[in-house]
């Protein structure tokens, strides 16, 4: 009863005018930073934090949480309509928003979108709400072996689950692994892998270099080709009668998806270190692995949709428990929001809850108001989204290559990386020819950077004895879970050689 | 497309090859009690890479992948006329902006989708080719604060009148 009383009143402080002006404001133009590509929560979270010292601190936070929120559930619309994934947490997305758009269905996909940030939003925030103390605790037991062993888990639910060619997927994957190894080695700080001896490669290959490419180039061109230029304009239409059957679509089709993502995408958002992008493609690979029509996922699956979108924004409020609770940053974005924290005053930790009660039930309070204002603006401003698609294509691919282009040099601020992601884009074209699958690189050029230093770190603390990732009471079960996913590829090779000597 | 996929295989393989020589320079060894050394991470996924290449190479020569059982060209004329106008498009609107600016880059870029790829009418291309670069200029350099390549010196006096309206 304690709790709700003080949620009861941050709630109060969160409808205040003047925060509830900020929110508004905060997650519209989150939703629209979070859809340009290559501008994510981080982007917008950091650029306007020097605004923010205009306004009493717990107004300054409360803004920038609303824009956090709006960037989450604005990722999804470039994933969607443009099939590019703006930010990192909206890779999933792409999976089946993308194949959904192009069958005539970007509607359904966008408000399933909308309607599964708004469950995965909701559910943290009552998970947050309730558990923050002992959920911080939990979370400090994930060490690097068991970080190590989720990671391992999220690549097994592509390989072991793949209807692609496995050979195919694996070497995808341990493509994009090899890449995100580019640059400098994060223990010794020694340069590693720079190809051709080109000190562009010293600064690394960024995931948004190797997405915006595949996606934003590779797949527009081999769209145009695939098509023979015949596709003129999405069929999409615009009706608040469809959006409301949309909705019902979204519960009945993709329940599963979004329960799986926002409560996987809730403890994932815990983790330090972890964030808002493993949460998503992890929900991703395990609703696909549930599913009864696993085979479904990425031709356009309404929950394949629902999963990434509901864990990144489950995840999102995540990252700010152990941020609030413990000092320690769960995402980039919350390490800022930590650093504003600090600039105004406010020392997070243990003793925040006690010593600043008002201002973190404030905050508490604007995470639902913030929720229900962003699935608010966001489906008002679906018509616009669908009236984009409508384009021709013919002015919608330039749309496109322009938005990959600019939106790729605003976040690298490098020449070398664009002409890595047009490489790259034109590697993909020809790749996706022969049937590669180039979401699992995607997928392990953004996990493979904490991949590797957990495997490095666990292997450290052993003094080299893999056995640590199956001598713990965490990281062993999800070993476990990883391998016989890997090996199921196999299993399903032997089963019917088995069986036949018994016809 | 067989013949395109073993190719593919082939050169994917040279990659990899190419990856574990890179690799080997941060040594690939298992130091004990301080655990693995900065390439050898690389160096086995690497070589995971390269073993797969052979499984895809095998499949394609035993005619089991859905690519090595078409009998279609990797590219007909559609498809080279394709990459030849759109991603060579692409990859001049790159070379322009260090000439013209990223927005000059934009512009001409869209005037050549727009009018000669598309072929559509002036009054849907100019406000396009005008308008389009200006937002973009205004959403990024304005709102975001995040600096675009100006290009030559020439350009110059046009961002001079932009940035006076904005700063």
């Amino acid at each position: 009863m304690e709790i709700l009383s003080l949620l009861g009143d941050g709630m109060l402080v969160a409808i205040q005018p003047l925060n509830l002006l900020l929110i508004l404001i905060g997650v519209t133009l989150g939703l629209f930073i979070g859809a340009m590509p290559g501008l994510g929560s981080v982007n917008g979270v950091a650029i306007l934090l020097p605004i923010t010292f205009l306004v009493p601190p717990g107004s300054a936070i409360i803004f920038l949480a609303a824009i956090y929120y709006g960037a989450m559930y604005g990722g999804a619309i470039s994933s969607i309509t443009l099939g590019i994934p703006g930010a990192s947490t909206a890779v999933a997305t792409t999976f089946d928003g993308r194949p959904l758009a192009m069958q005539g269905k970007a509607r359904l996909a966008l408000v399933a979108a909308a309607i599964a940030s708004f469950v995965g939003g909701t559910v943290s925030n009552v998970l947050f709400t309730g558990f923050a103390p002992l959920l911080a605790t939990v979370a400090l037991s994930f060490g690097p072996p068991e970080i190590f062993a989720l990671m391992l888990l999220a690549f097994a639910t592509f390989v072991g689950l793949g209807g692609d060619d496995i050979p195919k997927t694996v070497f995808s994957i341990c493509f994009g692994l090899v890449l995100a190894t580019v640059g400098f080695d994060q223990i010794s700080g020694a340069p590693r892998l720079v190809l051709f001896d080109l000190n562009g490669f010293l600064g690394g290959i960024s995931f948004l270099v190797l997405a915006i490419g595949v996606y934003g180039i590779g797949e527009m061109i081999w769209t145009i080709e695939s098509t023979r230029g015949e596709i003129s304009k999405s069929d999409a239409k615009i009706s608040v009668k469809g959006i409301v059957e949309d909705t019902g679509t979204t519960f009945k089709r993709g329940w599963k998806g979004m329960s799986i993502g926002s409560f996987l995408g809730f403890f994932v958002g815990v983790l330090p270190a972890a964030g808002a992008t493993p949460a998503s493609l992890m929900s991703y690979g395990v609703s696909k692995m549930i599913s009864k029509r696993p085979d479904d996922f990425g031709k356009g699956h309404v929950g394949g949709v629902a999963a990434p979108e509901a864990a990144n924004n489950s995840a999102s409020t995540g990252s700010m428990l152990p941020m609030l609770t413990l000092g320690i940053p769960g995402s980039p974005t919350t390490a800022i929001l930590l650093g504003g924290m600090v600039i105004w005053g406010l020392t997070p930790g243990p003793r925040l809850f006690v010593e600043q009660s008002d201002f973190v039930w404030g905050l508490i309070g604007s995470f639902y108001v913030s929720n229900f204002f962003a699935v608010v603006v966001n489906l008002a401003f679906i018509p616009l989204f669908i009236w984009m698609l409508r384009m021709p294509f013919t002015v919608l691919a330039p749309l496109i290559f322009v938005l990959s282009v600019v939106g790729g040099y605003a976040a690298m601020q490098d020449m070398f990386d664009i002409w890595l992601l047009l490489i790259f884009g034109f590697g993909a074209f020809f790749l996706r020819k022969f049937d590669y699958p180039v979401a699992p690189a995607v997928l392990a050029i953004v996990l493979g950077p904490i991949a590797e230093p957990t495997l490095r770190q666990s292997l450290l603390l052993s003094s080299g004895d893999p056995s640590i990732f199956f001598s713990r009471p965490i990281s062993a079960p999800i070993m476990i879970v990883a391998i016989i996913l890997i090996l199921m590829p196999a299993l399903k090779y032997l089963r019917p050689r088995r069986a036949k000597p018994a016809e | 497309m067989r013949v395109g996929e073993i190719v593919t295989a082939g050169v994917l393989a040279l990659l990899s090859i190419y990856l574990m020589y890179k690799a080997t320079a941060n040594g690939i060894g298992f130091v004990a009690g301080t655990g693995p050394q900065g390439g050898f991470w690389p160096f086995w996924l690497s070589l995971g890479m390269l073993i797969s290449t052979g499984f895809i190479a095998l499949n394609a020569i035993r005619g089991l992948s859905p690519a090595s059982q078409s009998d279609e060209p990797v590219l007909d004329d559609f498809g080279r006329k394709t990459l030849l106008l759109v991603g060579g498009g692409i990859v001049g609107f790159v070379a322009l902006v260090d000439i013209l600016s990223m927005y000059g880059a934009v512009a001409v870029f869209m005037l050549y989708y727009l009018k000669v790829l598309g072929r559509h009418s002036w009054t849907l291309t100019l406000p396009m080719v005008l308008v389009f670069p200006l937002g973009l200029f205004f959403f990024f350099e304005g709102l975001m604060q995040i600096t675009m390549p100006t290009g030559m010196s020439f350009t110059e006096p046009v961002f001079n009148v932009l940035y006076d309206i904005i700063y």
